[in-house]
C-alpha cells in the first residue's frame, strides 16, 4: 500500500514542480504575436504562391499587419475580395488592384514561324535560351519547351501540340506571375484583365528589324508604328522596333488592330465585329 | 621526361578523370592553305571574353587590312581589325557563333591594301628588341586573344596582379579535342616563328622557364619542335599521355609541373600562365612583324567531308566557304559545329563568320550527330569518375534541374570546366552538362550581385 502511496506523491510532486516552472518560462520567455495574424492568414487564399511577393500566405499576413497602409499591397489570388475582408480585419484601407491575367506575348506558332533548327538538348526553355536563339529565326520568341507550364500551381496553363505555344486557362490563372519569372525570354506579362476579360495587347516581343522580324515570322511586330499613329489615347509606344500597349492607358477602341499589318496585336473576348457599315452599338463603345 | 613506373613506360597527365574519345584526326597530315579572301567579310565585336570592342567605322568608310575597326571598350577586351581592304557596307546585327543577332561589321573586299607598317615579308626575324612593357603594349594593340578557344585577351592574363607572381610559362600545344588539327599543323610549319613567340611571351612576363606540352598523339610536332628547342635555352617539350581534357589550363599545369590550382582561383595563383601555340605564334606576328591579329588556322574536318584540312583563313569569313574549300557540305550532314567535338557549338548556318575562337569546323553526319534519348540515372557514377575536376555531375545536374543554388554553390559549380567528359560518358545520354551550365549561369550571377 505504502508503495503505491510514495509513488503517487512522487510522480504527483514532480508533475508539480514540472508545471511551475513551464509557467514561469512562459511568462518569461512568452512572445507576443498579434492574434490578428491569424486571422488575416485564415482569410488568404492559402496558396503559399508568392505572387503578393512574399514567401507565402503567413508572411503575407504579417507584412499586412505591419504595415500601416495596406493599398499597394495585393493578394492576386483572392483579388479585391480577399483585400476588402483583410482590410476590415485590420481597420485599414484596401488598395484598389485591378484584377490581373498572364498573357503570352508570342505567337509564333509551327505554321507563322518555320523552324531553321532542330533543338535536342534538354528540354527547358532556360537551357535552351543559354545555348541559343531557338528553332526559328526569330531569337525573341517562345522556345515551346514549356518551362512557364511547369512553374504554374494552378493548372492555368498547358502546351498546345499544334501551336507549339503555351495557352494560358484564362478563369484558372491567378496572375501569381510564376510564369513570367520561369520565361527566359520574359514574353508573359501580366495585365490588367480588362471590363468583361477584354485585353488588347502586342502579342510580339521581337526588337528586329522589319524585314528581318518578318522573315523569321509572319506575325510579327516589325516596328511600323502605324497601331501608335492611329491610337487616340496615346497608349501605344515604339521601343526598337516594337509596339507596346500601356494597359492602364488603352481604352479598348480596337482601332490598333485594324491598322496592323502584321496581325501581331490581338483582341481577347470581344464580340465579333460587326460589318463597317453599321453604327457602333454602346455595348461596343470604349469601356471604363 | 618519361617517369618509369613498374618498367613501363608512363606518360605524365592530369591527375583527376578524364577520358579517351575516338581521335578521328584526319587532317593532320595537311598541309595548311591559304584561303583567298572572301568577297565580303563580318567581323563580330563580341569575338573575345569580355566588353565588346565598339566599332571605329561607319558606313562607307575605306578601311586597310590591318587597320583597327573596333576599339577594346575596357581592360577585358580586344581590339578588332580589318582582315581585308575595301569599304565598309553597314554596321549590322547579324547571326554569329552564338546563335543570337549580335552587332558586326559587315566590309565589303575591294582589292588588297595594306596599312603602311605591316611586314609581310616571308623572313623570320629572330632577334628580340621589344622590352617587356612593349611586348605588353603590341600584344593589346594587335587585339591578341587566347587563340584555343576561350578568346580570353592575352595581354591581361599576361599581366598578373598586384603581389602575385609568375614563375613559369606553359604552352598549350595539346590539342586535345578529337578532330582538330590546327595547331597541330602550326607547330610542324611555324614552329620556329612559334619559338619566337614563346621567347617574347617569357620576356613579357619576365620568367626564364617555358614548358610545351603536346600529347603524344603528335610524334612529328614533339620531335620537331624538341630539335628547335635545343638552341632556346629555358624552353622545353614535354610529351603528354594522350587525354581529354588534357587542354584545360588547370588540367595542363597539373600534367606539366604538378600543381594544383585551389578551387576558384586562377593559374597564377601556383605562379603559371598558359598560352596556346596559335597565341604564341600570333604575338610573334605581333611583335615583330607588326601584324595585328586578321586570320587564323582553321581545320574544317568531319567523317564525310570528302577533303578534310586546315586553311588559314581570313577572321570574317564565312563557315560555308571553308566548306566549299573542304570539298562542299556532305549531303548526310546532322550538325556543323564551330569548334571541336567535345566543346564546340553548333552552328545554326553557314553564313556565320569564323571569329578569332574558331579552332575548326566539324561537320557531323546525320546518323551520329543527333542525341540519344534520355533515359533515367541508373547511379553508375562514371560521371564522378571522369569529372577532371573532380566534381559531382549527376548532382550538379539535379540541383541545377531543381534551382537549388545555395547547394549548387557548395557542390563547387562554378569549378565546372564544361569539358563534356559527363555528358559523354553517361550511359543514359543526361543533358549534364546542359543543366550544369544553366546552374553555373544563375550561380554566377547569384555570387556577382553578392560582391555588389
Amino acid at each position: 500500500m505504502s508503495v503505491v502511496l510514495i509513488t503517487i506523491v512522487t510522480l504527483a510532486g514532480l508533475g508539480a514542480i514540472a508545471a511551475v516552472i513551464l509557467y514561469l518560462a512562459s511568462k518569461k520567455f512568452q512572445v507576443f504575436e498579434d492574434p490578428r495574424i491569424d486571422q488575416v492568414e485564415e482569410a488568404l487564399p492559402a496558396t503559399n504562391c508568392g505572387g503578393c511577393g512574399f514567401p507565402g500566405c503567413r508572411a503575407f499576413a504579417e507584412a499586412l499587419v505591419k504595415a500601416d497602409d495596406i493599398s499597394s499591397m495585393n493578394c492576386p489570388v483572392g483579388g479585391a475580395d480577399t483585400m476588402s475582408d483583410v482590410a476590415a480585419i485590420l481597420g485599414k484601407e484596401a488598395g484598389s488592384a485591378k484584377p490581373q491575367v498572364a498573357v503570352l506575348r508570342c505567337n509564333g506558332s509551327c505554321e507563322h514561324r518555320p523552324k531553321l533548327t532542330d533543338y535536342q538538348g534538354a528540354t527547358s526553355c532556360a537551357v535552351a535560351a543559354a545555348l541559343y536563339g531557338g528553332e526559328t529565326g526569330c531569337s525573341y520568341g517562345c522556345y515551346g519547351c514549356g518551362d512557364c507550364v511547369q512553374s504554374c500551381q494552378f493548372d492555368a496553363m498547358y502546351m498546345d501540340e499544334a501551336t507549339g505555344l503555351p495557352v494560358i486557362i484564362e478563369d484558372s490563372c491567378v496572375a501569381c506571375g510564376a510564369c513570367v519569372e520561369a520565361c527566359p525570354k520574359d514574353i508573359i506579362e501580366l495585365r490588367n484583365k480588362g471590363p468583361k476579360s477584354r485585353r488588347i495587347f502586342v502579342s510580339c516581343v521581337n526588337h528586329d528589324k522589319g524585314a528581318v522580324a518578318k522573315k523569321a515570322c509572319a506575325v510579327a511586330c516589325i516596328g511600323c508604328s502605324k497601331c501608335q499613329k492611329v491610337c487616340p489615347y496615346d497608349a501605344i509606344t515604339m521601343d526598337n522596333n516594337l509596339a507596346y500597349i500601356d494597359y492602364e492607358k488603352c481604352k479598348l477602341c480596337r482601332k490598333c488592330v485594324e491598322v496592323c499589318p502584321t496581325n501581331s496585336i490581338h483582341e481577347l473576348n470581344f464580340p465579333p465585329r460587326k460589318p463597317k457599315v453599321e453604327k457602333e452599338t454602346p455595348e461596343q463603345a470604349p469601356a471604363e | 621526361m618519361q617517369q618509369n613506373i613498374g618498367g613501363q613506360n608512363v606518360l605524365k597527365t592530369f591527375s583527376l578523370g578524364g577520358i579517351h574519345p575516338a581521335e578521328n584526326k584526319r587532317s593532320a597530315d595537311r598541309p595548311v592553305e591559304i584561303l583567298p579572301a572572301p568577297p565580303v567579310v563580318t567581323i563580330p565585336i563580341a569575338q573575345h571574353i569580355g566588353a565588346p570592342a565598339s566599332p571605329i567605322v561607319k558606313k562607307g568608310d575605306e578601311v586597310k587590312v590591318g587597320q583597327i575597326i573596333a576599339q577594346s571598350s575596357g581592360f577585358v577586351s580586344a581590339n578588332i581589325h580589318s582582315p581585308v581592304s575595301g569599304k565598309v557596307d553597314k554596321v549590322d546585327n547579324v547571326i554569329d557563333a552564338s546563335g543570337y543577332r549580335r552587332t558586326a561589321i559587315i566590309i565589303k573586299t575591294e582589292g588588297d591594301e595594306w596599312e603602311e607598317g605591316i611586314d609581310r615579308s616571308p623572313d623570320i626575324k629572330k632577334e628580340i628588341s621589344a622590352t617587356a612593357q612593349e611586348i605588353l603594349q603590341r600584344i593589346g594593340a594587335a587585339g591578341i586573344v587566347g587563340l584555343g578557344g576561350a578568346t580570353f585577351p592575352a595581354h591581361v592574363k599576361l599581366s598578373p596582379p598586384p603581389g602575385k607572381t609568375c614563375d613559369i610559362l606553359i604552352i598549350n600545344g595539346v590539342e586535345c579535342e578529337p578532330y582538330l588539327t590546327s595547331d597541330h599543323r602550326l607547330m610542324l610549319e611555324k614552329g620556329e616563328e612559334m619559338l619566337i613567340g614563346v621567347q617574347l611571351l617569357m620576356r613579357a612576363l619576365k620568367v626564364d622557364k617555358a614548358i610545351i606540352g603536346i600529347e603524344n598523339n603528335k610524334p612529328d610536332a614533339i620531335k620537331h619542335l624538341s630539335q628547335l628547342c635545343e638552341a632556346t635555352p629555358g624552353i622545353s617539350v614535354q610529351p603528354l599521355k594522350v587525354q581529354y581534357p588534357q587542354g584545360g589550363e588547370k588540367q595542363l599545369i597539373d600534367a606539366c609541373i604538378g600543381r594544383q590550382i585551389p578551387s576558384g582561383k586562377l593559374p597564377i595563383e601556383v605562379g603559371a600562365v598558359v598560352q596556346n601555340v596559335g597565341t604564341a605564334y600570333a604575338v610573334y606576328e605581333a611583335v615583330q612583324k607588326n601584324k595585328p591579329l586578321i586570320e587564323r588556322i582553321v581545320t574544317v574536318t568531319g567523317l564525310s567531308v570528302k577533303k578534310p584540312g586546315n586553311y588559314l583563313a581570313r577572321i570574317g569569313t564565312p563557315v560555308a566557304d571553308l566548306i566549299e574549300a573542304a570539298g562542299g557540305l556532305p549531303e548526310d550532314t546532322g550538325k556543323i559545329i564551330g569548334g571541336g567535338p567535345m566543346m564546340g557549338k553548333a552552328l545554326t548556318s553557314t553564313d556565320i563568320p569564323i571569329t578569332k575562337g574558331s579552332s575548326g569546323i566539324l561537320i557531323m553526319p546525320q546518323e551520329i550527330a543527333g542525341r540519344k534519348p534520355v533515359e533515367n540515372c541508373i547511379r553508375c557514377s562514371k560521371c564522378v569518375s571522369v569529372c577532371p575536376m573532380g566534381l559531382s555531375p549527376y548532382l550538379l545536374m539535379t540541383l541545377a534541374e531543381k534551382a537549388i543554388w545555395d547547394r549548387a554553390e557548395e557542390e563547387k559549380i562554378m569549378d565546372c570546366i564544361e569539358c563534356g567528359s559527363c555528358s559523354f560518358t553517361c550511359p543514359s545520354s543526361r543533358p549534364l552538362l546542359d543543366y550544369i551550365r544553366l546552374g553555373k549561369g544563375k550561380v554566377g550571377q547569384i555570387m556577382r550581385s553578392r560582391i555588389k
